[in-house]
């Protein structure tokens, strides 16, 4: 009995997080005519015209590319940037060692919006203005906190000892790095890199300030400010919204593990 | 045990730190001193009258007054919300990753998304949760509902997170103390009251910094799902900035708006610091 | 190959002496022990020669070349650490060949060398796996090989057989004795393990309290300790020590529990109490009476296979001498014990030091 009402309430919680975008997907599939209809349930003709639609009438393909290069790039340099400073931080001497990680670990809390005049004047100055480059700079520099905290604490785990062999074997401090340290910390790096690419898949202030032109924006940009000429297109929104859910869906559901490791990590510590 | 210098590694990041955040921060207080508007090219040193200007500033009031509404209600319920899935999942059963992973998804949704989702959730006329309610409330329209209806989506959005600190920071606590308190005698509340609640202090202390900041810079959940209307009922301090800087491109007032955000999250970060480290003390 | 000299080595931090200043020669192919209890410093000595640690004052030479200011590649050390410290992705091929490899040694000479070693070591067949994989005994070989295939100057081991159970310790301890008279690379090696230390050392240092108590041959350490922390320390059972006064200067009499002897002595104490110390070995047990021997009671038998160990009362203090089988001594009975003189040692009661 206690199973079943335990099953009930497992149940609640997961229609509590799933329903909406399930919801969302139900809408996407239903013709305009439906989506105006009381009650607004199922649909008895579902259709595809506002997938097509939206690539349509929008270069939404290249809004998913911007926002794929965007995130791929600032994984990428996060997690070689985070990487070789979290290496110095773990296992090398370094004076103000805990002022620098404290104040890496600040700059997660500084409010976007505090910087946000500042850099879109240096950007148009630079001319960077609905460039790929203003959103991977700024995007990496925001996600090191993160990268380096990860990596960090996942360094200090591997026994000093080690390094200190291939110390005496001969490496440099960078070649240690390479050929030791970076091989045993695959894990690690996937799960610094499935956090980075979700933060920076979904920013929103930063992309929505230093993008001007529908073919330069990112996907957050996008469906925030979808144009509608007379009504709101809430298939087509809901068509948008999807198709840039899945990946992310896909993402938690492989990776669910991994993700509670990255966000708990050094968090919840003794 | 002596060690090599590691100056080098920790100089790119440092540099781009530096020079994406440190300076503009540094240029902002400067701007913020200015009365500078953006395309006409005025530029004027005018020191702390836009300070001024912003302690009678009405707007700003309502601002402070909705953004700290917005993180009181909000932080507590995702706290009360995520405290009770962590202890509902907080068990090994067949499914749990299954679930974990869907509980994760209004995590991993653009916090854009899910505004849009809400709003069509949200939709006077064709709205499901006004069907399911059988009501007819204007909830975005409504100076009364708007901002209580923001706070809902970003509870929603918010809550697996604060669930997962959690559940971390219940596996801590070994089961044999819930075990010797029932021996004891407890009954579940006592148990949860004297025992769960203080053993989880550190974890909770870490998810109200998180989610206490987060809260207090909400931008993206607002703009896009009221744009800060109506009537200014749902205009958070980051909102009304942004507003001030981009629409109206008043630089200077604006940058002004963004150091008073800096300086109150800078504030509440060092007071949650020095309770975390005094917790750790303990 | 080489001769390690140390001369006038200090050790503090933050202004606390962790090791005193001493002085040392280590020669070239020489197997030394430093040796003591944990939290002596005997790791430390060992960071220090190595390159892992700084040295507050003094200098090390390596052959007369000043090593100070070199890193341990530059110094040309190999060192196997006590939790072998195998790089887990690597397999053991891979793990022995790693220095190698940083020297930038040609493949095939790289190739050969790692067979040769693997030979050496019995781990030709275990050249594929992974550590993980490998028993106890076959990472320490596997960190050994690591070691030996640089042909380094020195080799330097901290503790490498105290995760190995007590067989296959001693098993190792033969592998190890066996490698050094083959190969003939300095050694300095580290272990809190004395009967490790006798076993394989050419030259011991007994290491206490941040200081070396003395330096010499197992023999010498054994035979001849300078003070009552190398006599108790060196020899299983401990040494008995046994407090007396002195009882004539000319010729020198000492005075244990009533009974006067006249042991051999290099000086004369600085007071008036000394401590004479024996060790159970040299003590006999038994129901027979001679001209040496006191009575004693009996108090605990410890069967050690030929022979036991019998721990007695005589007055006020408990001694453990040696006993045979066939006397069928009895706990709480009395008996004879018989103190040879000519072995014992008389040390100061004030200074600990051997007179």
């Amino acid at each position: 009995m206690k199973r079943a009402g335990f099953y009930l309430l497992l149940l609640l919680v997961c229609t509590y997080c799933a329903g909406p975008l399930i919801w969302q997907f139900i809408t996407s599939l239903k013709p305009d005519s439906e989506l105006t209809r009381i009650p607004p349930l199922l649909t008895d003709s579902p259709t595809v015209i506002h997938y097509i639609s939206i690539f349509k009438g929008h270069p939404f393909l290249r809004i998913i590319l911007n926002s794929a290069i965007v995130a791929a790039s600032t994984t990428l340099f996060s997690l070689m940037i985070g990487s070789l400073c979290a290496f110095g931080l773990a296992k090398l001497k370094i004076r103000y060692k805990s002022l620098i990680l404290g104040f890496i670990l600040s700059v997660s809390m500084f409010p976007p919006i505090a910087t946000v005049s500042p850099l879109f004047i240096i950007i148009r100055a630079l001319g960077l203005r609905d460039t790929w480059w203003a959103l991977i700079i700024t995007y990496t520099t925001f996600s090191l906190p993160l990268s380096v905290w990860i990596l960090t604490n996942f360094f200090k785990e591997i026994p000093d000892e080690i390094y200190l062999s291939s110390r005496i074997d001969g490496c440099t401090s960078f070649q240690s790095f390479y050929r030791i340290i970076l091989p045993l910390s695959a894990p690690a790096f996937l799960t610094t890199a499935i956090l980075v690419f979700i933060f920076s898949w979904n920013e929103f202030l930063f992309a929505l300030t230093f993008t001007s032109t529908t073919a330069s924006r990112t996907i957050p940009v996008a469906v925030a400010l979808f144009p509608g000429l007379h009504e709101i297109p809430w298939g087509d929104i809901a068509a948008a919204s999807i198709i840039v859910t899945i990946p992310l869906v896909i993402l938690v559901f492989v990776f669910q593990r991994r993700i509670t490791e990255g966000l708990t990590s050094g968090a919840v510590k003794g | 045990m002596k060690r090599e210098g590691g100056n080098r590694f920790v100089v790119p990041a440092l540099a781009l730190l530096s020079v994406i955040t440190l300076y503009p921060i540094l240029y902002v207080i400067y701007l913020s001193t200015h009365r500078k508007l953006l395309i006409f090219h005025i530029s004027r040193f005018i020191g702390f009258e836009n300070y001024q200007f912003l302690l009678r500033d009405d707007r700003f009031w309502n601002a402070l007054k909705n953004t700290l509404y917005f993180t009181g209600v909000s932080v507590s319920l995702e706290l009360l919300l995520g405290l009770c899935f962590a202890i509902l999942l907080n068990r090994t059963f067949r499914g749990k990753g299954l679930a974990r992973a869907v509980i994760l998804i209004p995590w991993a949704i653009p916090t854009v998304v899910s505004a849009r989702m809400w709003e069509w959730m949200y939709n006077t006329d064709f709205g499901i949760l006004n069907y399911v309610l059988g009501v007819k409330i204007n909830w975005l329209g409504s100076p009364f509902w708007a901002l209580n209806a923001a706070i809902l989506m970003d509870v929603w959005k918010t809550t697996p997170f604060v669930a997962i600190l959690l559940i971390a920071g219940l596996q801590i606590i070994p089961g044999e103390v819930y075990r010797a308190a029932r021996v004891d005698g407890a009954g579940n509340w006592q148990i949860f009251r004297k025992i769960m609640l203080p053993l989880l202090k550190p974890a909770i202390l870490i998810v109200l910094l998180f989610r206490t900041l987060d809260a207090f810079r909400v931008f993206d959940a607002i703009y896009v799902l009221t744009g800060g209307g109506p009537a200014n009922t749902t205009e958070t301090l980051s909102v009304y900035a942004y507003k001030v800087l981009f629409q109206t491109l008043q630089f200077g007032y604006g940058s002004t708006l963004s150091v008073v955000v800096f300086l109150c999250v800078g504030v509440m970060s060092i007071v949650y610091v020095n309770l975390l480290s005094r917790d750790k003390k303990a | 190959m080489a001769e390690i000299r140390l001369e006038r080595v200090e050790k503090s931090f933050r202004n606390s002496v962790v090791f005193r200043q001493f002085d040392l020669i280590i020669s070239d192919g020489e197997f030394f022990t430093f040796v003591g209890p944990s939290g002596c410093g005997k790791s430390t000595l060992l960071n220090m020669i190595a390159g892992l640690e700084d040295v507050t004052d003094g200098k090390i030479y390596f052959d007369d070349i000043f090593v100070n200011t070199l890193t341990p590649r530059e110094r040309d050390v190999a060192m196997v650490f006590q939790s072998y410290a195998l790089y887990p992705h690597m397999t053991v091929y891979e793990n022995i060949a790693f220095p190698l490899r940083m020297k930038r040694v040609r493949r095939q000479t790289i190739d050969s060398d790692v067979k040769r070693v693997a030979q050496l070591l019995g781990l030709a067949d275990l050249l594929g796996r992974k550590p993980k994989e490998l028993s106890g005994g076959q990472r320490q070989r596997v960190a050994l090989g690591r070691a030996i295939i640089r042909k380094p100057k020195v080799f330097l081991m901290d503790e490498p057989l105290s995760n190995l159970d007590a067989r296959l310790r001693i098993d190792m301890r033969a592998e190890l004795k066996r490698l050094h008279q083959e190969l003939r690379i300095t050694t300095v090696y580290v272990t809190h393990d004395q009967e490790e230390a006798m076993s394989l050392s050419d030259r011991i240092a007994v290491i206490y309290e941040g200081a070396i108590q003395q330096t010499g041959s197992p023999y010498q350490v054994y035979a001849k300790p300078e003070n009552t922390f190398v006599g108790g320390f060196i020899g299983i059972p401990p040494m008995n020590f046994i407090h007396g006064t002195v009882a004539g200067t000319d010729p020198f009499r000492i005075e244990l529990n009533g009974l006067i002897l006249s042991p051999q002595v290099g000086r004369l104490p600085s007071g008036n109490r000394v401590i004479a110390g024996v060790r159970p070995e040299d003590i006999t047990v038994s129901h027979e009476k001679t001209e040496d021997s006191v009575e004693v009671t009996v108090r605990i038998i410890e069967p050690a296979g030929s022979y036991n160990w019998s721990d007695v009362q005589w007055h006020i203090t408990r001694v453990k001498g040696k006993s045979a089988v066939a006397s069928h001594l009895k706990a709480g009975r009395k008996a004879f014990m018989n103190i040879p003189v000519g072995k014992m040692l008389v040390f100061d009661a004030d200074s600990g030091e051997r007179l």
